[in-house]
Parts: structure tokens; C-alpha cells; sequence
């Protein structure tokens, strides 16, 4: 029994470390592609248009509830102490810092990066990915690299919408909802929120495309079997890259309010 | 050794596993230059897995593949990409990019083996390629308007569209009615006769591979079991090849 267990945890072990033997693989290749030209700005601007241009109402309207919700909530609260005039700068703080960048990251998991897995996935499986490559045209460089030239470019600039409409959101319900004074609750606002707590968010959303977009086509490209490998292999890309935004989020804020955002 | 020129591939001493699973265990095999040479087996032998080898999208663990005399396996990947333009590879279902039309298949080679950027010459090109499968106008179309058969001809017409010395075909005729599989075997033929291309094929299509091709190579327990022409494989006293032939040749009983 006990030579079984460990026979059965040994492979495991060897079976994750060869994946992430892999994996480390995988980024070598990406991160020497992306700097090899010609670059396919073709396929840049379609992948674009579809993570971005196609994702404006989805993030927006996410973002405009989750802002009316955390305004709700803040004035709630803030009018036990009779600080409501605050909800404004608490609303900016949690849209920029936070919850602009993973919502926008979340919504775009569901809505693009499990569609990557999916479609390289499924290419995978039919041998489309064989025949790229016997067409002498590298599957990372064709597939891969456009679609994460184009998440750096969406990630960041989507989040900067969902912190406009996020605070708009907020606004709305404080407001007009909730009848805090808008001049003070503005006011509050502009005095509080510093560029730094854009700059933070719009950071993370760079790091959060980068993350999404290497974890959904390496699942892509390493599925396995037919409908069900790529029904696994996008659930499994949109847990993990879930998570991982979560624990990259957890670091990156330890390490900006360390370096230079304020409590 | 490197100088046969009348062998444009040879394969030595071949070996694949994935995993504890053994697939190739020292294949070797000699395709001559402008023929057909046909490659039989069991399913789920390894027989498109030795056709990846040769095309290079596999890397064998342990043997040597050998093309016009210059060994495959030791290229560097630039050399390699450049000598896989002298291949073409038509998949067992066609895989054609699905999330592109008929035309832009076909030219996709075209543009990104060939170089060829004029969008006159590439329509030009396309236009005869699909003249030469007899599917002239669906440029247009998308892979999922098309019949099974219709597929394959497309992806044939997008592997010879760089026009490549040798044409690897994995299972052209599987899955398909046949008359239409007759369709296929007639169009490897022209690929052969016409463009004079050397063709390598896997096909279970027994009865009709029997008829046309030159070589016929009998893949068994990871290793050729058989090499020669058609007419010395229906004679050969390989105990697992004669039953294989004879159940494809047996006519039904009562």
C-alpha cells in the first residue's frame, strides 16, 4: 500500500514538473518571438478588435455595477461615522487600484481567454497546428504572439474605461441614489485619488494580459484528445488563469504600496 | 550511402515511443524518386506517426531520415523549415483552417512558403490549383460548407500548392464513399503522373492501392515487415500481411 502511494505521488511529481519544464519552455519561445520581425500586424489589429473592441459593453457594463455597488455599500457605512463625503475617494481607490483591473481581467478570461484555449484547442486536435507546421509557419509565432501583442495593448486600455464608467458607477448611486452632496463628494474624490492609483491599476492589467494570454494558449496548444480535451483544457486554463491574476494581484499591491502608493 | 540518387528519402533504423509506448522500433524504408509508394498496416501502428518524422513536425528518438542524401535529423531548424518546402502533407481530415475561406487555404502557403505578396498571382495560382482538384469555383466557400471529399481536394490542391518534390498523404481515401475514394486515388495519380511529384501513402484501401501504386511497404510491429511491389506482397509468405491482403481481396459469404 505504502509503495503504491508513493509510486502513484512520484509520478505525479514527475508528471508536474515536466509540465512546467514545459511551460518554462513555452515563455522561452514566446518571449524570443516577440521581438523577431516581421510582426503579423494583421492578425495584431483582428485580435484587437476582438478582445477589445468587442469587449467595450461587457467590461463597461461589469464595471459600471460593481462601481454602484461598492458606492452603495461605502455610503452605507461612511454615513454611520458621517463621512459619507468620502465614498468618493473609497469608490476611486477600489476602481483604480483594484477591482477595474481583475474584473476586467475576469470578464476577459471568460469572454476571450477561454476562447483562445478553445479555438488553439481545438486546431490542435483537428491537426491544424501540424499543418501550420508543415507549412514551415511556427504555431507560436502565428497564433500565440499576435494574440498577446494585442492583450497588452487591450488589457491596459480596457481597465482605463472600467475605471471612467467604475467611478461613474459609484458616482451614480452615491449621488443620485443615496443623496450624498456631489461638489464634496467630487471634491473628496480629487484630493484623495492620486495618478498613482491609475497607474498601479493600469499596470496590473499589463501583467494580467501577459498572464491570461500565456496560460489560455498554452492550454490551447497542449490539449489532448478530441471534444473533451478541449472542453478540460479550457476549464482548466480559465481556473488557472483566474488564480493566477488573484496571487499576481496579492504581489503587485504588496509591492506598490512598498514602493509608492500611500495606505 | 548519400549517394543514391535514385532514393529521394530514406529512413534508418527509425525509433518513436511516447512513453512506456513503443511505436517505431527501427523502421527502415527507401521511397523512390517519382514513384508511388504506399504504406499498409494495422491501425494505430505508427504509420502517420513515421510520415510526421519524415516531414520533421516529429523528431525521432533514435535513427536517421535522410532527404536527397542530407540528414534531416541533424539540421539546424532553419534548414529544416527550408527543406520542408519540399514537402507537401495531406492530413487524414484535410485540416484545413477552419476559420478561413477555401481561397485563403490555399494561398496561405503560397504567401508565407513562397513569398509570393502580388493578390493577382496568388487568385491566378489558386484559381488553377482548384481547376486541378475539379473543384473550380468555391474560392470562396468555408471548410464547413464542404463535403468530406471536397475537403480532401482542397487540402490537397493547399499541399501542392508550393509545388513540392515529394507529397505525403495520411489516409486520403478513409472515410469516404467509394467513389469518391476512387476520385482521391485518381487525383494521387495525376499528382504523380502529372506533376511528376513522388507520393508517399497511407492508405487501408487495399484493393485500389494494389492497382496503382509501385511500392507497397508493410508496417508491423513498430518495423517494415515487407517492402516491394504489389504483385511480390500478394505473393509474400508474411503470415500477418496475407491475412491482411487476403481479407481485403475475400468476397463476401453466404
Amino acid at each position: 500500500m505504502v509503495m503504491i502511494f508513493f509510486d502513484k505521488l512520484g509520478r505525479k511529481i514527475v508528471s508536474k514538473l515536466e509540465s512546467l519544464g514545459k511551460f518554462s519552455l513555452f515563455l522561452v519561445e514566446i518571449v524570443r518571438w516577440l521581438f523577431v520581425p516581421p510582426f503579423r500586424f494583421k492578425e495584431i489589429f483582428y485580435y484587437t478588435e476582438k478582445i477589445g473592441v468587442d469587449s467595450i459593453a461587457i467590461v463597461s457594463l461589469s464595471t459600471f455595477t460593481t462601481g454602484m455597488i461598492i458606492g452603495l455599500q461605502l455610503v452605507n457605512i461612511l454615513r454611520l461615522l458621517g463621512a459619507e463625503i468620502y465614498a468618493g475617494a473609497g469608490v476611486a481607490f477600489s476602481m483604480s487600484r483594484e477591482l477595474a483591473p481583475v474584473i476586467t481581467a475576469i470578464v476577459l478570461i471568460a469572454k476571450n481567454g477561454s476562447g483562445m484555449t478553445a479555438e488553439i484547442g481545438s486546431m490542435k486536435v483537428t491537426e491544424q497546428i501540424d499543418a501550420l507546421e508543415t507549412m514551415t509557419v511556427n504555431p507560436l509565432r502565428y497564433l500565440v504572439v499576435p494574440r498577446l501583442f494585442a492583450s497588452i495593448l487591450v488589457f491596459p486600455a480596457l481597465t482605463a474605461l472600467a475605471n471612467v464608467v467604475g467611478i461613474l458607477g459609484g458616482y451614480v448611486a452615491s449621488v443620485y441614489i443615496m443623496q450624498v452632496n456631489k461638489v464634496y463628494y467630487l471634491k473628496e474624490m480629487y484630493f484623495w485619488v492620486d495618478p498613482e492609483d491609475i497607474w498601479s491599476g493600469l499596470i496590473k492589467a499589463f501583467v494580467f494580459g501577459i498572464i491570461v494570454t500565456v496560460i489560455c494558449c498554452f492550454n490551447g496548444l497542449n490539449t489532448k484528445g478530441g471534444a473533451k480535451g478541449v472542453g478540460d483544457a479550457t476549464t482548466k486554463a480559465v481556473v488557472i488563469s483566474t488564480i493566477s491574476i488573484l496571487i499576481a494581484d496579492y504581489f503587485m499591491t504588496y509591492l506598490f504600496i512598498s514602493i509608492f502608493l500611500r495606505v | 550511402m548519400n549517394g543514391d540518387s535514385k532514393h529521394i528519402i530514406r529512413v534508418e533504423n527509425l525509433h518513436k515511443a511516447f512513453g512506456t509506448n513503443n511505436v517505431l522500433e527501427g523502421v527502415d524504408i527507401q521511397i523512390e524518386e517519382g514513384k508511388v509508394t504506399t504504406i499498409i498496416g494495422k491501425s494505430g501502428i505508427g504509420k502517420s506517426v513515421l510520415l510526421k518524422n519524415i516531414i520533421g513536425i516529429m523528431k525521432p528518438d533514435k535513427g536517421k531520415i535522410f532527404f536527397k542524401g542530407e540528414d534531416v535529423t541533424a539540421l539546424p531548424k532553419s534548414k529544416l523549415l527550408e527543406l520542408r518546402k519540399n514537402m507537401g502533407y495531406l492530413f487524414q481530415d484535410a485540416a484545413l483552417f477552419d476559420f478561413m475561406t477555401v481561397e485563403e487555404n490555399i494561398s496561405f502557403p503560397i504567401i508565407e512558403q513562397l513569398k509570393i505578396k502580388s493578390r493577382s498571382e496568388i487568385k491566378k495560382r489558386v484559381a488553377k490549383l482548384l481547376d486541378l482538384v475539379e473543384l473550380p469555383g468555391i474560392e470562396k466557400r468555408m471548410p464547413s460548407e464542404l463535403s468530406g471529399g471536397m475537403r480532401k481536394r482542397v487540402g490537397l490542391a493547399r499541399a501542392i500548392a508550393v509545388e513540392p518534390q515529394v507529397v505525403l498523404f495520411d489516409e486520403p481515401t478513409t472515410g469516404l464513399d467509394p467513389i469518391l475514394a476512387e476520385n482521391i486515388n485518381e487525383l494521387i495519380m495525376m499528382v504523380n503522373k502529372k506533376l511528376s511529384m513522388t507520393c508517399l501513402v497511407i492508405s487501408h484501401d487495399i484493393a485500389s492501392t494494389f492497382r496503382r501504386t509501385d511500392k507497397v511497404a508493410f508496417l508491423h510491429d513498430g518495423t517494415i515487415g515487407f517492402f516491394g511491389n504489389p504483385d511480390e506482397a500478394v505473393a509474400s509468405k508474411h503470415p500477418v500481411l496475407k491475412k491482411f491482403i487476403s481479407n481485403s481481396f475475400r468476397p463476401l459469404e453466404d
